[in-house]
């Protein structure tokens, strides 16, 4: 391959490696020096990266570097900040009364601000990023509340839940009529064309009105009330709206009469904090249902 | 074995070529004046302007031509425009890009020779360096020499002054960009931000760099403009031309005095080579039209210095055309075109440009309406059956004080219309107050029964208006059933 004779190449005046493959012969270009130089100068810098930050794995940790650095504390660092810069912000708005934030356009926008990114973190699983619901999780949304809709039943939805198991949580439960022997099939069929007659849906052919009202008037009206307009108080529904949390046919009427529904949201209280409850109230009271 | 091709046949030459020094001499004259002249006024405005107050009214910035990147604002005397309205810096990008086009076609390269920032700051970074290590001839001698104590004194002296004149120029960049006596005083008592002063330093390394060191490499190299200009030319604009008509054969003054005497003809150059001596780029107009000549007439100066020595007419080297050298040489009359179908196109383009710019200035509305409407869940049923849209609606108030409009809508019957969180209202409309110079957002709700709106989609216009300054706006969006 190589004849190892070093000879200067005439039209460039450099001389040749000395390599010479079939007749090809390469010129001698080093490197530039100042080249050579930095790539000398990025290792040198490398050494002393090995130093300072952490580098190298270890079998059970890694090299820490004398800077003491480390990502996870940068976080934490940034965090805390995040923190001291809202806190005035968020501390004004702890303090405010739940009544007067709506009015004040700073307060609502930093409510709004802060409540959709909490409800995108913790409500947004059940109840849609856009808190549209779903079958069995409200629409918040619109205008009917299971356990009422002012700032401070909204407020007191979030920090206690509905069955959550707290000391303090929505209490009350739809008992399941059929499953537990309360109500026979045909009578449940029967009570369940009279609740969908209640907003006006049509009833199936060859049904007792009579028999229903009585039905429900003796098993549904303690909770639901006499008209059946619901009570906030125990979460009843208002079956007189065109609202249906779960659906309004008369398959899903009759599963529901039959095995009770009793759906549970937590309790955030201790999980968030007040002034954050707060902002989360605000923000679900704005969009548009709130009363 | 192929015959090898012989290396002669090829150009071995190496693609880069080193920059050759230009040691420009000192020259006077008409076009050296009108130089110092624009020199004057253009650095004149770059660092004075930031200082000129305007007073817009309490809460506003008093500073005439003002960049105020926080607040998403620019400011230009009576004009303050908002983020959305950058387009009329395209119409000025655009007007500035005709107006060169037009300059080129009259007087050839007019912008490169007397306008260009980089030709105004090294012109004064010449100046300082003649002023400092003497003319053409003492730089080139001292050069020479080598390093001596006084040359060393001198070139220090040199850079500082340069680094001086590049740090003013950084200094009055980052003016603009923010209340400039108050910046001044935080640069001075080292309170201001650390961004201005990366960004005076990165200025004052591009000025001291591009002024001081590359100078007409820029010209050659870097900017694209000598390559547009050349295919933008055409043979009427006039340029600076060496009127070989008249200066050839060139020959000794002696030589043509004598040739003169007996009645022959001889050519006016006697090549003294002053126009090669005072040009900043370094070349010989007598070569004629080039890429490298930035065409600033200072040779035009030195070519009439002399010739007035030697009792000759002026103007050997003048602006001028190749049409007129042949005419000339063919023994016709001289013509100038300057009105020409070129020049009045561009002429024409930057008035229809400039007046729409005008009228979109003039017209633009004070009072502004953007919806969004809500995507998740696009519509909600109410328990009445009613069926509610949610909107982002943003008002944008330019005015330079705050005003209280109304918003209505229409499109779904019997619709009605909600601010949240406010409940103010005049006539049945929600009545909102908009701060002075900024944007407000509001979330607004717009029930209507679905009785009354049996499509799935109805267009839907909301409307925002000021009564007492008769701004109305609009702007148009769906109301959606579920």
């Amino acid at each position: 391959m190589s004849d190892h004779q070093v000879e200067v190449d005439k039209p460039t005046g450099k001389t040749t490696t000395g390599h010479s493959w079939d007749g090809i012969k390469e010129l001698n270009t080093p490197l530039p020096r100042w080249w050579v130089m930095t790539f000398y100068l990025t290792i040198i810098w490398a050494i002393g990266y090995w130093v300072v930050y952490p580098t190298w794995p270890m079998i059970w940790g890694y090299s820490k570097g004398i800077a003491g650095y480390s990502s996870r504390a940068d976080v934490a660092v940034g965090l805390a900040n995040l923190e001291k810069i809202r806190g005035g912000k968020m501390a004004a708005l702890g303090a405010a009364p739940l009544a007067d934030i709506e009015k004040d356009p700073a307060l609502l926008a930093l409510a709004r601000a802060r409540g959709r990114v909490v409800f995108g973190d913790n409500c947004a699983p059940c109840h849609g990023t856009g808190a549209a619901g779903a079958k069995g999780f409200p629409n918040l949304n619109d205008d009917d509340w299971l356990w009422g809709g002012t700032l401070e039943q909204i407020e007191k939805t979030i920090q206690f839940g509905a069955r959550s198991g707290h000391a303090e949580t929505h209490e009350g439960a739809m008992l399941a009529f059929g499953r537990d022997g309360m109500l026979k099939k045909p009578e449940i069929e029967t009570v369940a064309n009279y609740v969908r007659s209640l907003s006006g849906l049509p009833a199936a052919k060859g049904y007792d009105a009579n028999a229903g009202h009585k039905l429900f008037a003796d098993n549904c009206a303690s909770c639901h009330g006499d008209a059946g307009k619901g009570n906030p108080e125990m979460g009843a529904p208002n079956l007189t709206d065109n609202i249906w949390l779960y659906g309004s046919d008369e398959a899903t009427i009759v599963e529901t009469i039959s095995n009770g529904r009793n759906g549970v949201m937590p309790a955030w209280i201790g999980r968030l904090d007040p002034a954050t409850i707060k902002a989360l109230t605000v923000y679900v009271h704005s969009l548009g249902g709130g009363q | 074995m192929n015959k090898p091709v012989a290396p002669e046949e090829f150009d071995y030459g190496p693609l880069y070529a080193a920059q050759k020094k230009v040691y420009p001499q000192k020259v006077s004259g008409t076009f050296r004046r009108i130089k110092w002249g624009l020199m004057a006024v253009c650095l004149g405005i770059y660092y004075l302007l930031p200082f000129v107050r305007w007073n817009r009214g309490l809460g506003a910035p008093d500073q005439a031509v003002l960049v105020d990147l926080p607040n998403s604002r620019f400011y230009f005397f009576i004009i303050e425009l908002w983020p959305q309205e950058v387009y009329f810096f395209t119409g000025l990008l655009i007007l500035a890009a005709l107006t060169l086009f037009l300059m080129n076609a009259v007087g050839g390269r007019v912008w490169c020779g007397y306008l260009c920032p980089q030709t105004v700051w090294t012109d004064l970074f010449f100046a300082v360096e003649r002023l400092i290590e003497g003319d053409r001839r003492e730089r080139m001698k001292k050069e020479a020499e080598g390093l001596t104590l006084q040359r060393i004194v001198e070139l220090t002296m040199k850079h500082s002054i340069w680094l001086l004149i590049a740090w003013w120029t950084g200094g009055a960049w980052v003016l603009y960009f923010n209340d400039a006596p108050t910046l001044v005083t935080q640069l001075v008592t080292f309170q201001a931000p650390a961004l201005a002063y990366i960004w005076i330093a990165i200025l004052t390394a591009t000025t001291y760099t591009l002024a001081g060191w590359m100078r007409e490499q820029v010209c050659l190299y870097m900017c694209p403009w000598p390559r547009i200009q050349a295919a933008l030319t055409d043979e009427w604009a006039l340029n600076v031309t060496y009127r070989a008509d008249r200066g050839e054969q060139r020959t000794s003054l002696k030589k043509a005095n004598e040739l003169r005497a007996l009645g022959q003809p001889a050519g006016d150059c006697i090549d003294c080579f002053q126009c090669v001596a005072v040009c900043p780029t370094g070349i010989d107009i007598r070569n004629g039209p080039q890429l490298d000549c930035i065409q600033c007439g200072l040779c035009i100066d030195a070519c009439d210095t002399v010739m007035s020595k030697i009792d000759r007419p002026t103007r050997l080297i003048g602006y001028d055309t190749d049409i007129n050298i042949a005419r000339r040489k063919a023994g016709k009359a001289e013509i100038t075109r300057i009105i020409r179908p070129r020049t009045i196109v561009y002429a024409g383009l930057i008035a229809v440009v400039g007046l729409v710019m005008l009228y979109a200035l003039l017209t633009r509305s004070l009072l502004d309406i953007n919806v969004l409407h809500d995507r998740n869940p696009v519509a909600v049923r109410l328990s009445d059956g009613s069926i509610r849209n949610a909107y982002t609606v943003r008002l944008l108030n330019k005015r330079g004080t705050g005003r209280v409009v109304m918003l209505d809508v229409s499109g779904p019957v019997n619709a009605t219309i909600h601010v949240v969180g406010n409940d103010a209202v005049s006539t049945d409309r929600p009545e909102i107050v908009l701060g002075r110079d900024q944007t407000t957002e509001l979330r607004v709700l717009v029930t209507a029964p679905a009785a009354s709106n049996p499509d799935r989609s109805i267009p839907l216009v909301m409307r925002v208006s000021d009564a007492a300054h008769g701004d109305v706006a609009s702007a148009t969006d769906h109301f959606v059933a579920p």
